[in-house]
């Protein structure tokens, strides 16, 4: 019962906050409520037991990537009004996009996932004893290791190409070497002068 | 050699834990802190606080308004309107202190050729009304009134110096 | 019926930990001003009570009664969301934290993951106090501590990789359980550098001295909460401390054996001390970590920021990523005690 009147309130919220997303006229707006989406889509996932997903969604999604959308957006000097002149006009193509990605879903899902009634004891209960992630884990590093591995190369290759596409190694700057700081030594930074007075004083 | 050392000592942190050290040795070392109220650091005779006018020990007032306090002042704090006496003497009728405006550089009382002008060591005070920082001739010297003993003592340690 | 009493218990067990949480925050504030003017060679507040007792609770007072001013070109709506956010991921982390054995709000098997979802969910209330109070100053000072939190954040991650390596779970209990035994059992000792590691990144997390860069009182005035006054900077404030305890709660689960004691399965000396509760093992290993914060801040000098930044990717990241190999060797070989 708990758990219906749980889920309809957190299925209500992020429904409201994905249109929020799209409707906001401020863009710092829009990249909140879609951290709100995020939030509240692994509140659901976290309902269904599939602890591990929604712990990941927060962590990556909200933690980082939006983190990051958030800099950008903040950063950018947008001006509303130019951003929603064209929006009559892109209406149609979008509504378009829209309507094609509600019928692919449907088609993949189906027309008995549609029905919600026994969302929450959807999950195995013989799954739910066990650790998800372990099973993840054991499931990810044997059946799909290749894959696996392949999607980790790929993101490091991404990481890489974005590095050597944005590094400029210009002649002719100044700036200071850390290491080379750290490293230094008394004997080269201080010289000891013998002044002719103070020789004379010796004498 | 050196390289060795100093990866060492970068990884091992070691500059870290002697400052750590220090402070930690600090923790437990007795406080120099004065309980204020209650207990007061030890004042110079020199010390420049709230200003007071001195009289002669005959009661006639020492200032013969030379102006000279005013000249001096580095932040044009003090106001002098002057007048002859029936005596035929040349009195102040007006000597103002803008306690706002006043550095306590203490110019005023090097500059005064009849010691009249000087400051206490007062230096507790507030004002809770507006216009209160401007100190009047007559509030100057009910101060000297009141703390003529302590402000000559101070006088006569600083004399040999002066 | 028997689902609301069991709702009721779980928020009877949530303000049992939140309000022992917040009188230790403002106590931590009191303990600071006098263990670094200790430190100082001075004393440090005494007027307010015994010894100045009564201190945090004046400052408390203080802080409600003053006026809580909106910038006149600030967002509203995030100007005021911006404390909430920030005060949230720093008390829901403490879920997962098992006080003692079995006393815990909730024992999620992905209790480690979760902790990690929260802390990174801390770094919002910052960047929206910088960007909604519409200030120079505070939009530089949610930068940098956005950035930060965000690259401290993996240093942070790696070393708990390392802990969850070596106790086999993301069970928080199970980590402590995994560190039963006597001092030289706890992952503090095989994991050390790791253990340094958490502990540097978790300072710079909560933007502590010496990395306080955020708020560099000299540079930039007070950072991203320069705008706010009266209750909203009290929350910030209790935001900040209460993340410390939630650091040095997890660096005492994760590094030092949890609730165990440090006698724990000796001869004559475990014994001895089992009269003492778990819990006070547990808070006695807290307030080492807080005690730790707090000698930091009254020992070192501020870092610049691109020191700050130099030392979380090329020191602390390196470092955890070659003793992850490390350690899953020794988990590999069963090393020691310990695995």
């Amino acid at each position: 019962m708990i758990e219906k009147v749980i889920f309809y309130v957190f299925a209500g919220i992020l429904l409201a906050a994905a249109l929020l997303v799209i409707t906001a006229r401020n863009p710092v707006h829009s990249a909140l409520s879609l951290v709100l989406v995020f939030f509240t889509s692994a509140a659901l996932w976290l309902m269904a037991e599939a602890e591990f997903l929604g712990i990941a969604l927060i962590l990556v999604y909200v933690g980082a990537v939006m983190v990051l959308f958030l800099f950008v957006v903040m950063m950018l000097d947008i001006n509303i009004a130019v951003m929603r002149e064209g929006f009559s006009r892109y209406l149609p193509l979008g509504a378009l996009v829209a309507v094609i990605m509600v019928l692919q879903m449907l088609l993949v899902i189906g027309a008995a996932g549609v029905d919600l009634s026994g969302f929450a004891e959807a999950t195995n209960p013989a799954l739910s004893e066990t650790n998800n992630i372990r099973m993840l884990g054991n499931v990810l590093y044997t059946v799909y290791v290749y894959p696996f591995e392949l999607a980790a190369m790929v993101l490091l290759l991404a990481i890489i190409a974005a590095i050597m596409l944005t590094l400029r190694r210009r002649g002719g700057t100044r700036h200071q070497d850390i290491n080379k700081q750290v490293r230094t030594t008394k004997a080269e930074r201080l010289r000891m002068v013998r002044m002719a007075s103070e020789q004379k004083n010796e004498q | 050699m050196q390289a060795v050392k100093s990866f060492f000592d970068t990884f091992l942190l070691t500059e870290l834990l002697k400052g750590m050290k220090l402070t930690g040795k600090h923790l437990f070392e007795a406080k120099y802190t004065l309980e204020y109220p209650e207990e007061k650091a030890p004042q110079s005779p020199r010390f420049r606080g709230l200003h007071a006018l001195r009289r002669y020990p005959n009661g006639e007032e020492r200032c013969i308004a030379c102006k000279l306090c005013e000249a001096v002042c580095p932040a044009l704090a003090i106001t002098i309107e002057s007048e002859q006496r029936d005596d035929g003497t040349r009195r102040t009728t007006r000597y103002d202190i803008d306690l706002f405006k006043c550095i306590y550089c203490g110019f005023c009382e090097e500059s005064c050729p009849v010691d009249s002008i000087v400051e206490t060591r007062i230096h507790e005070y507030h004002f809770e009304q507006r216009g209160e920082q401007i100190i009047r001739k007559p509030e100057l010297l009910a101060m000297g009134e009141k703390y003529e003993a302590q402000l000559a003592e101070d006088r006569m340690a600083d004399a040999p110096y002066r | 019926m028997s689902e609301l009493i069991e709702l009721a218990w779980i928020v009877a067990k949530i303000v049992a930990l939140v309000v022992p949480l917040f009188v230790a925050v403002a106590y931590m504030t009191y303990a600071e001003r006098k263990v670094i003017s200790a430190m100082q060679l001075r004393r440090g507040p005494n007027r307010v009570g015994w010894h100045g007792l009564l201190q945090p609770i004046a400052d408390a007072l203080k802080l409600l009664m003053k006026e809580v001013v909106l910038p006149s070109n600030a967002n509203r709506f995030l100007f005021v969301l911006a404390p909430m956010l920030a005060i949230m991921p720093a008390l829901a982390a403490w879920a997962v934290l098992p006080l003692g054995e079995g006393i815990v709000i909730a024992d999620i098997n992905a209790g480690l993951l979760y902790v990690l979802a929260m802390t990174s969910m801390g770094v919002y209330g910052i960047i929206l106090a910088g960007w909604a109070s519409n200030s120079k100053y505070a939009l530089l000072g949610a930068m940098r501590a956005g950035a930060q939190v965000v690259s401290y954040e993996i240093a942070m991650g790696f070393a708990l990789v390392g802990v969850l390596m070596a106790a086999g779970s993301l069970n928080m209990s199970e980590i402590v359980h995994a560190q039963a035994g006597p001092i030289w059992n706890w992952f503090w000792l095989p994991l050390l550098p790791l253990f340094v590691v958490y502990w540097i990144s978790g300072v710079a997390e909560t933007n502590r001295l010496p990395f306080d860069v955020a708020e560099g009182e000299s540079e930039i005035v007070a950072g991203f909460h320069v705008e706010y006054s009266g209750m909203a900077f009290a929350i910030f404030f209790l935001a900040e401390y209460a993340n410390m305890i939630l650091i040095s709660g997890l660096a005492a689960v994760m590094f030092l054996g949890g609730w165990y004691s440090p006698f724990h399965g000796l001869p004559v000396l475990g014994p001895m001390f089992d009269w003492v509760p778990g819990i006070i093992w547990f808070c006695l290993k807290i307030c080492l970590f807080l005690f730790l914060y707090i000698w930091f801040r009254a020992t070192f000098p501020r870092y610049r920021y691109d020191q700050i930044m130099r030392l979380g990717w090329k020191v602390l990241i390196p470092v955890t990523v070659v003793w992850l190999i490390v350690v899953s060797g020794m988990v590999l070989t069963e090393f020691g005690p310990w695995f």
